[in-house]
């Protein structure tokens, strides 16, 4: 490789002395976004219909059952108003929630399905309708795409986007976010020795 | 030796020492080696590429990847779009530190994994001040802990870059996008910039990236994520290679409490545009007249 070195450095420099360096085009631009035709969808996580249980499945995961499942029988205990006072099922339930009671969002008589503070019946699946009659500002700020993330495309006009839904961050018997512990630990700074070398 | 004379020996030692000065100058000729190729350290500006030059010069990349990381990777030059103006908002009143942002930045951009290396570093900070200079990105304890906030900080793309104004050679410079970028294969690793970037934004490959090749993220842009060599300064562009094919990036995607908002600050209908419309904004250090296209706001 030595030897060819002098020949192909002298090949450049000649070329160089009878050729422009410049780009002969400006850089194309790509085109601007077009009318927005990707949808905007809103995820509905499985709380909403299914519950976990005891059982896991071959991978370790809980089993989850639907609601329906007990929920469809017609003789479905009265829901109590406060959460300590479940004893058969969903025994346990942490409610962190202001001064709600129960039947604030669920419907005391088919507890599948939740009601508005008017009373209308609402379906578990458009739970964030519910939480918006309280929760006004973050519903103004989510439906401007200002709170709770996204996934896909910042350009409508090239593909569609994942929105979360509120119950996807925020238990909404315990609504407050868990934290966490952080990811990507600090690194200690480099070993004296390995540091000295980039001096 | 009648001839010793100080002119004589004078001369001796200025060429001897010519000579050795010159030895030394091309020394590096003597460990050229198969990697650095002659048509690498011949290559151009970035901006004096035809279309026909970028995409030789994009093969020959691949195949360097491919040869040095055992990964097959397509490394893509896209130009900005025509009206489209990026800009960033992030909500520190959601942000808990978590770092995941930080480690989505390091996947995407193929960070060397033995430094943990990313554009992205999160400040714990008292609350109640603003000085990022308190900050500290040491904490390994559970998060949000009490009496801090959180402030990720990541390169701002200004306006008015100082890391642009500073470089020697002109291996970094603004696109009509917004993005500051950084052609690797120019940059001649002097980290002005570095030392030029109030934020603190711009980080140097000390070493040559180790990253697995199964770890390596195989969408690649000439300009962003493609694996940087050894000895330049590499820098946040808002995942151009994603954003300029319409995606969002990945730090957006993968933040947990949805603190961050991304998009084109021309479409008056865009989620930036209304925060930048609807919320306290503010950058940091504005004093210095940076001009960031990268902005914070609080809740209330």
């Amino acid at each position: 490789m030595d030897n060819v070195l002098p020949t192909r450095l002298l090949c450049l420099l000649v070329a160089l002395s009878w050729c422009g360096c410049n780009r002969d085009a400006p850089r194309q631009l790509q085109p601007p976004p077009g009318p927005p035709t990707g949808v905007e969808t809103v995820l509905v996580p499985e709380k909403l219909t299914s519950i976990e249980s005891d059982e896991k499945d071959a991978l370790g995961r809980p089993l989850r059952v639907p609601c329906a499942t007990c929920h469809s029988l017609a003789d479905a205990r009265p829901m109590p108003s406060r959460p300590e006072q479940l004893q058969a099922f969903h025994r346990g339930l942490q409610f962190r929630h202001g001064e709600l009671s129960c039947t604030s969002c669920h419907q005391a008589d088919a507890p599948r399905s939740l009601h508005l503070a008017t009373g209308q019946a609402l379906p578990m699946t458009e739970v964030m309708t519910l939480c918006s009659q309280c929760h006004g500002p973050q519903a103004r700020d989510y439906k401007a795409g200002a709170h709770g993330g996204m996934t896909g495309y910042w350009d409508l006009s090239r593909g569609g986007r994942t929105r979360n839904n509120c119950v996807s961050c925020h238990d909404p018997h315990t609504p407050k976010y868990a934290g966490a512990h952080p990811v990507m630990a600090p690194r200690p700074p480099l070993p004296h020795s390995e540091a000295r070398a980039h001096e | 030796m009648s001839d010793t004379t100080r002119r004589n020996l004078l001369k001796g030692a200025g060429a001897t020492l010519g000579a050795a000065a010159f030895a030394q100058a091309m020394a590096p000729l003597t460990k050229w080696t198969a990697d650095l190729s002659f048509d690498e350290f011949l290559q151009k500006h970035y901006k004096e590429f035809t279309r026909e030059e970028m995409a030789v010069v994009l093969r020959r990349l691949e195949e360097k990847t491919e040869r040095e990381y055992g990964r097959k990777v397509s490394i893509q030059d896209l130009p900005p779009q025509e009206g489209v103006s990026f800009g960033y908002a992030l909500n520190l009143s959601i942000c808990i530190g978590c770092r995941k942002c930080a480690e989505a930045c390091h996947q995407e951009n193929n960070h060397d994994r033995r430094t943990g290396n990313s554009y992205i570093r999160i400040l714990e900070m008292e609350q109640g001040s603003l000085d990022m200079e308190r900050g500290t990105a040491f904490y390994d304890h559970d998060v949000p802990a009490p009496g801090k906030y959180y402030l990720p900080v990541q390169c701002h793309q200004c306006d008015n870059a100082p890391c642009v104004k500073v470089c020697p050679v002109q291996a970094t410079w603004k696109e009509q996008d917004g993005v500051v970028v950084v052609d690797y294969n120019w940059c001649i690793g002097c980290r002005y910039c570095e030392a030029a970037c109030p934020y603190h934004a711009r980080r140097f490959n000390w070493t040559k990236p180790e990253v697995p090749a199964d770890e390596i993220n195989p969408d690649q842009g000439y300009l962003s994520n493609r694996i940087r060599p050894q000895g330049v300064v590499e820098k946040c562009t808002f995942c151009l290679h994603r954003t300029r094919a319409g995606r969002l990036p990945a730090c957006l995607e993968a933040c947990p409490t949805g603190a961050r908002v991304f998009g084109n600050l021309l479409d008056p209908q865009s989620p930036i545009r209304w925060v930048l419309e609807n919320k306290r904004v503010f950058v940091l250090k504005e004093e210095l007249g940076t001009l960031p296209r990268f902005f914070y706001f609080f809740d209330k």
